[in-house]
């Protein structure tokens, strides 16, 4: 994608002079008078809004408040986390199994909401994997992630995680097409043609947030890039952009460059669904894994599921159509009322707006251009209901203020741009400062936005920042919206390089049920320890069982003897408090992983093998009152063989001398 | 200026001595922890505490069904830190606890111990002892309840 760009910078380039805004100017730039009012959050005081926003290549998603910029949050969604110890702990290690085995890393790009009647709702975020494609789903209780699903035939799982207005599906679709997986996928890269495919995954969302992949759509070999659903009369229909419909195998950032138009393929997932009633889904082997997070008992487990539910498009002929679309479409963004969906041609110095209405209205006339590997071509002029000429160089993503106007981010020219929908008249443009990508308004992909800020996310940001090397952190940059021109309010450095993003009015999650511990009686974890009188090492040959509890200010047990090198030592660690913000550590010296953080009322475990003998010492490693440092043990290893006994206990095995 | 210094650490101190007293998981967040059992130090009664529990109202004799259930509960959440002798462990001895207290000070006090540690003199004095605030344990009612009819067995109420 990004070479693709950097060729459009010379398409460009010529045509830059034109565009007062097209260079970064100045990155110090100042903002207007009240900035610093506005976005000034006191402290003991809380944010207005909830801002998720991924986390890129680092795989993890991270929580913002707005209009602070305040960094609340980094949840571990599909990387390991050593500081939650999310990976490396027996019972999280199933959350990252995946077809492929255990999968440690992913590259996190997009984020979605769960909304009843097309609203956000505050209960779930959704999550996309592009490297492993996957789909994880976070639990806005606890700010965890509580289920993945691995998308078969896929890869580049890119237009992905969007849902429908009533969260009925979560999707996925590849961007890199690929041969699917139970054919043979050991043929020549250059008949991409014959044997490469798009599939499109409709995962259903059960009432409890439950994943399952209902069904795939088999599409034509071509990258698809990004998606939303419908709304309102839309509502039964997925649009997904798609480019490289030239097909090409190499060189992409040529060849995938030759056509005027590629497409926004529009799906009716209701007629799929008749379909699949009426019997003409096709099982298919396929293998993927589908892991879930257990409340009660704290442990993730993981399930290989075997075959999929397939439909083709080249065969069901009303179920997708082809809109063409300048120039390599990337971002695909549906407006709140549902009937306009805008394309953005990012090679294309213009943002072509479709109208549903005159979509359905093609399609019942069946006024087609031919057709693309078996899908109808609707005429582009006939679902066309305008262009905004001139918004800038390089759009990209587009949402929504739910008073009638668009904002697109270009790359190319850095900066973003305010526009009417009906008269597609550009209103205002404001720099960015080095090449946005994603923006996102709180609710601007939903049909109720919330109108007030926005914040556009810069894939580069040479100088926003103090210097940190050859690697700088890339930016969010909010802006007020509520007036007639944007107003920039505030830059805050992100992780990863952030994509996507969703906001939330704060009320809507934090009293949506928050977690505030784990109540220890619901404790079903199998190894939880209620209590020190339980406390207990049990060994079962060369496997060794810690039952141990932490509470403020130390472990019990915390002498323990009889361990030999090579033995499997498993430390089942239950925290006994029950007050919030008392998580305990637990990290134990030459340990292979990382450390445990257990949160009040949980139980969780880290495996360890030592190699030497010796004593090892183990410790709380989150500060938890002024005798944390004392919070500490100590692990005799004797010998492989040693005839040492397991002893265990706290408070009584005192100095000898 | 010294004073308003005063009042401000003062204020400061209210708001967060009860930053952690609430402890139901569905309470609601749109308020910032607020001020709300800040009766100022004049009206603390030290033989009540603070909390929800003016009198409590104990049997002539043991519930020795309720006595064993509160034990149950505290060897889950009191007793890493608490003997049942006159010891010292992280805090203090329990024995003679029912003789020294009020039951409705013993109530309030494992109920909501933040906000009373911060204003109870004599639990004060206990902190400098032993360097570490009891943890809220999230009991509920009928916890606190049991672990007082535990309290009054560990003390020889038949």
């Amino acid at each position: 994608m990004k070479n693709k760009f950097l060729k459009s910078i010379f398409v460009v380039t010529l045509g830059c002079a034109l565009f007062v805004s097209c260079k970064p100017k100045d990155s110090t730039d100042a903002v207007e008078g009240d900035a610093a009012q506005k976005v000034y959050v006191a402290p003991g005081k809380y944010d207005e809004f909830y801002n998720f926003v991924s986390g890129g290549f680092s795989g993890q998603v991270s929580v913002y408040g707005l209009p602070s910029g305040r960094l609340l949050k980094v949840m571990p969604v599909f990387s390991e986390d050593p500081q939650s110890g999310y990976g490396y702990s027996e019972e999280t290690k199933p959350m990252l199994n995946t077809s492929h085995g255990y999968v440690p890393w992913d590259d996190q790009h997009h984020l979605d909401l769960s909304q009843t009647n097309g609203e956000v709702d505050g209960r779930w975020i959704f999550a996309n994997a592009n490297n492993t494609p996957r789909i994880a789903r976070i639990d806005l209780k606890t700010f965890r992630t509580a289920e993945i699903i691995e998308l078969p035939n896929c890869a580049g799982n890119h237009s992905s995680p969007f849902i429908t207005e009533n969260t009925e599906y979560v999707v996925g679709a590849s961007r890199f097409s690929v041969p699917p997986d139970n054919d043979n996928g050991d043929v020549p890269i250059n008949t991409y043609k014959k044997n490469f495919k798009g599939y499109l995954s409709f995962v259903k969302i059960g009432k409890e947030g439950q994943l399952d992949l209902s069904f795939q759509i088999v599409a034509p070999g071509v990258n698809f890039d990004l998606s939303h659903p419908g709304k309102k009369e839309s509502h039964g229909w997925f649009f997904f952009s798609c480019y490289n419909t030239e097909q090409a195998n190499t060189l992409l950032e040529v060849n995938a460059s030759k056509n005027d138009k590629d497409f926004i393929m529009a799906v009716n997932w209701k007629k799929a669904e008749e379909y699949i009633k009426a019997g003409k889904g096709k099982r298919i082997p396929a293998k993927y894994a589908h892991n879930t997070w257990d409340e009660k008992t704290q442990s993730a487990k993981s399930v290989i599921m075997n075959e999929v539910l397939t439909l083709d498009a080249s065969e069901l002929k009303d179920i997708c159509y082809m809109i063409p679309c300048p120039k390599s479409p990337h971002g695909c963004d549906i407006d709140p009322t549902g009937e306009y969906i805008i394309g953005s041609g990012k090679l294309a110095a213009l943002i072509p707006v479709f109208s549903f209405t005159k979509l359905k209205d093609a399609i019942a006339k069946k006024q087609f251009d031919g057709a693309y590997a078996g899908i109808p071509v609707v005429k582009y002029e006939a679902a066309l209901y305008g262009e905004v000429q001139k918004p800038g160089l390089g759009p990209l993503h587009t949402e929504f203020d739910g008073k009638g106007n668009a904002y697109t981010t270009m790359f190319v020219s850095s900066e973003v741009v305010k526009w009417n929908i009906k008269d597609l008249k550009v209103l205002d443009r404001k720099a960015t400062y080095y090449s946005p990508g994603h923006l996102m308004v709180p609710g601007g992909n939903t049909e109720k936005p919330f109108g007030k800020y926005m914040v556009v996310y810069n894939k580069i940001t040479k100088d926003r920042f103090l210097p940190t090397g050859p690697e700088l952190a890339q930016s969010a940059q909010l802006f007020d919206i509520s007036g007639e021109k944007m107003k920039l309010l505030l830059d805050f450095p992100t992780i990863g390089e952030p994509h996507y993003a969703q906001g939330i009015p704060a009320d809507k999650v934090r009293n949506n049920g928050q977690l505030k511990y784990y109540d220890i009686a619901a404790n079903k974890h199998p190894f939880a320890t209620k209590g020190e009188k339980e406390s207990k090492v049990v060994r079962e040959g060369n496997k060794v069982h810690i039952y141990m509890t932490c509470i403020r200010s130390h472990f019990a047990p915390d002498n323990i003897e009889g361990i030999r090198v090579g033995d499997e030592v498993y430390f089942h660690v239950t925290n006994l408090e029950q007050d919030w913000d008392v998580p305990h550590g637990f990290a134990i010296k030459g340990a292979n992983n990382a450390e445990l953080l257990i949160m009040p009322g949980e139980t969780l475990t880290l495996k360890w093998v030592p190699e030497k003998k010796g004593i090892f010492p183990f410790y709380c490693t989150d500060f938890c009152s002024a005798l944390h440092q004392e919070m500490q043990g100590y692990v005799r290893v004797s010998p492989a063989g040693s005839n040492v006994p397991i002893t265990y206990s706290v408070g009584t095995n005192l100095p000898k001398e | 200026m010294n004073r308003l210094f005063l009042l401000t650490m003062f204020g400061f101190a209210l708001l967060t001595s009860c930053g952690k007293e609430k402890s139901n998981t569905d309470q609601d967040f749109s308020t910032p922890a607020a001020a709300e059992k800040t009766a100022d130090a004049e009206s603390y009664d030290p033989k009540r505490g603070l909390g929800k529990y003016e009198t409590v109202e104990l049997g002539a004799s043991l519930d020795k069904a309720l006595a064993e259930k509160g034990l149950k509960t505290a060897e889950v959440k009191c007793t890493s830190c608490h003997k049942p002798t006159d010891e010292k462990l992280v805090g203090p001895g329990w024995k003679g606890v029912t003789k020294r207290r009020t039951p409705q000070w013993i109530m309030n006090f494992i109920t909501n111990p933040d906000p009373m540690i911060d204003k109870d003199p004599e639990l004060q004095a206990q902190l400098e002892l032993c360097m570490i605030r009891m943890p809220n344990q999230g009991l509920t009612e009928d916890e606190a309840r049991s672990i007082l009819e535990y309290m009054r067995q560990n003390d020889g109420v038949k």
